[in-house]
């Protein structure tokens, strides 16, 4: 792919702590490669404010290898930019042209309050995982591999929906700001495992009563969060969850 | 929301299918008949309050649902795209939904309103409206009611048809949504569902726009 360099507008959220009002601010970011990741070119922004004497914009990223799921940024109207299946830290300059004005706003939820700037706080999924999303087992040594046969089916489908990385652009994306994508990857990663069964009533019911009060909207089936899921994730696992949660209610005595 | 919104699906299969009976062009004999024996059946009349609070189960659930979703997001993005990740009518369901209830206010006023209480909707007079005869029987003449509505009268047939292709867009969305809101979703009947999804709306709603233009154009004798 040809490289170039490429002269930008930005328009970047700022909001200075939860309380303020926040505005979208413009910048303009010259010879921005198109090798540069969207983070590096935000770095190079950074830097440009911090040699003003500005106060820098401030955003979440930690790995830069699109697996850790801090790269909250709703780029040009969808979470995570234009490219799909694709986080933050992974979109490359080379998705835009020289002279293309871009609006970069945090995640809008109630459940996710804005810290500052694009920074969002997603302490309302770890509360939810508190409420269910783990498995009780004695410690002591890992029995063998083998002494537990799995369907391959199974393990597979508990595998891809252990992909989902907490990012939260299901949330995003959603136009009900539901967390039913990654409450539900998480009760299915479980569920279809025999790890998982001793508690499998009680997550499901737990975890969704912990998501309802975290103030996340409700499920009603755009499917735009499997669209703009960076891993992938399939409304199949809100299927499930779904499932889970009619069987545990009809059969728990609570 | 999917269970009612299912029962409300099994109940437009059998009033689409006996309204339908209009096309036998017989003067509305067989259409009456069936309405006829539908309107006087302890079990049909039974079902109707039923289908009244379902249909008012179904009205509040979305409106509880309006609540509490435009709550999780108190403020809005300014540059928002959902078009590039969902369909237009999936998340307009409560807009599509309102356009068919102002609809159904019109359509009851229009249908049920005169057949259950006898013209007490001062469509027109009582034993012209709501009175015909079928095997020395008297029985609500709702054929006759359908020619009076609908001939001569292009804007109600305009309102029927916009009612229609909303409720058309509302199914498209609600049919399949129902079984995925049921954890019905697997990798060999979710294509076949949503197929049948597709199939069951637009059936039904080409059927159900063909009545008032049928009889707008003067198709049936």
């Amino acid at each position: 792919m040809e490289h170039y360099n490429m002269n930008l507008t930005l328009k970047v959220w700022r909001q200075r702590n939860n309380q303020a009002t926040g505005s979208l601010e413009t910048y303009l970011v010259k010879d921005i490669s198109s090798e540069m990741s969207f983070l590096e070119m935000f770095d190079v922004l950074n830097e440009q404010l911090i040699v003003a004497g500005d106060d820098p914009i401030a955003f979440d990223h930690d790995c830069r290898e699109g697996i850790c799921g801090q790269c909250s940024m709703h780029i040009n109207g969808r979470a995570h930019g234009p490219w799909t299946k694709n986080t933050t830290c992974q979109l490359h300059m080379r998705a835009f042209q020289d002279g293309d004005t871009i609006v970069v706003e945090p995640w809008r939820s109630k459940a996710f309050p804005v810290i500052k700037d694009l920074v969002v706080d997603r302490s309302a999924f770890d509360r939810v995982i508190q409420a269910g999303g783990y498995i009780s087992v004695n410690t002591g040594n890992a029995v063998d591999a083998n002494s537990l046969p799995i369907d391959k089916k199974d393990a597979d489908d508990a595998f891809m929906a252990a992909a989902c990385i907490g990012c939260g652009a299901c949330v995003a994306a959603c136009v009900n700001s539901s967390a039913m994508l990654f409450v539900s990857a998480k009760v299915s990663q479980l569920a279809l495992l025999p790890q998982g069964e001793p508690e499998r009533e009680s997550r499901v019911l737990n975890m969704v009563a912990q998501m309802d009060k975290e103030s996340f909207g409700n499920c009603s089936n755009t499917y735009a969060c499997e669209a703009e899921c960076p891993k992938g994730i399939s409304v199949a696992n809100i299927a499930r969850m779904n499932r889970e949660y009619l069987k545990a209610g009809l059969s728990t005595e609570s | 929301m999917g269970l009612t919104g299912l029962f409300l699906i099994t109940f437009l299969i059998v009033h689409c299918g006996l309204n339908a009976m209009i096309f036998f062009n017989d003067s509305g004999e067989t259409f009456n008949h069936w309405g006829h024996l539908m309107g006087t059946n302890l079990i049909i009349r039974t079902m109707e309050i039923g289908l009244f609070l379902f249909l008012i189960l179904h009205i509040v659930q979305g409106l509880i649902l309006w609540k509490q979703n435009s709550a999780a997001r108190p403020s809005k993005y300014i540059v928002n795209k959902p078009q590039e990740n969902s369909k237009w009518y999936s998340r307009s369901m409560g807009l599509l939904g309102t356009l068919i209830l102002v609809f159904l206010v019109l359509h009851l006023y229009h249908f049920w309103t005169p057949s259950r209480f006898g013209g007490m909707g001062n469509i027109r007079p009582l034993e012209e409206a709501t009175l015909g005869s079928y095997d020395n029987q008297e029985v609500h003449n709702l054929y006759k009611e359908m020619l009076f509505v609908f001939q001569n009268n292009l804007l109600v047939v305009i309102i029927y048809i916009l009612g229609v292709i909303s409720l058309f867009w509302h199914l498209m969305h609600g049919f399949q949504s129902a079984f995925q809101t049921f954890g019905l979703n697997h990798k060999k009947y979710t294509p076949l569902i949503k197929a049948v999804g597709v199939g069951y709306s637009v059936i039904i709603c080409l059927l159900f726009a063909l009545m008032p233009v049928a009889i707008y154009l003067n198709w049936l004798s």
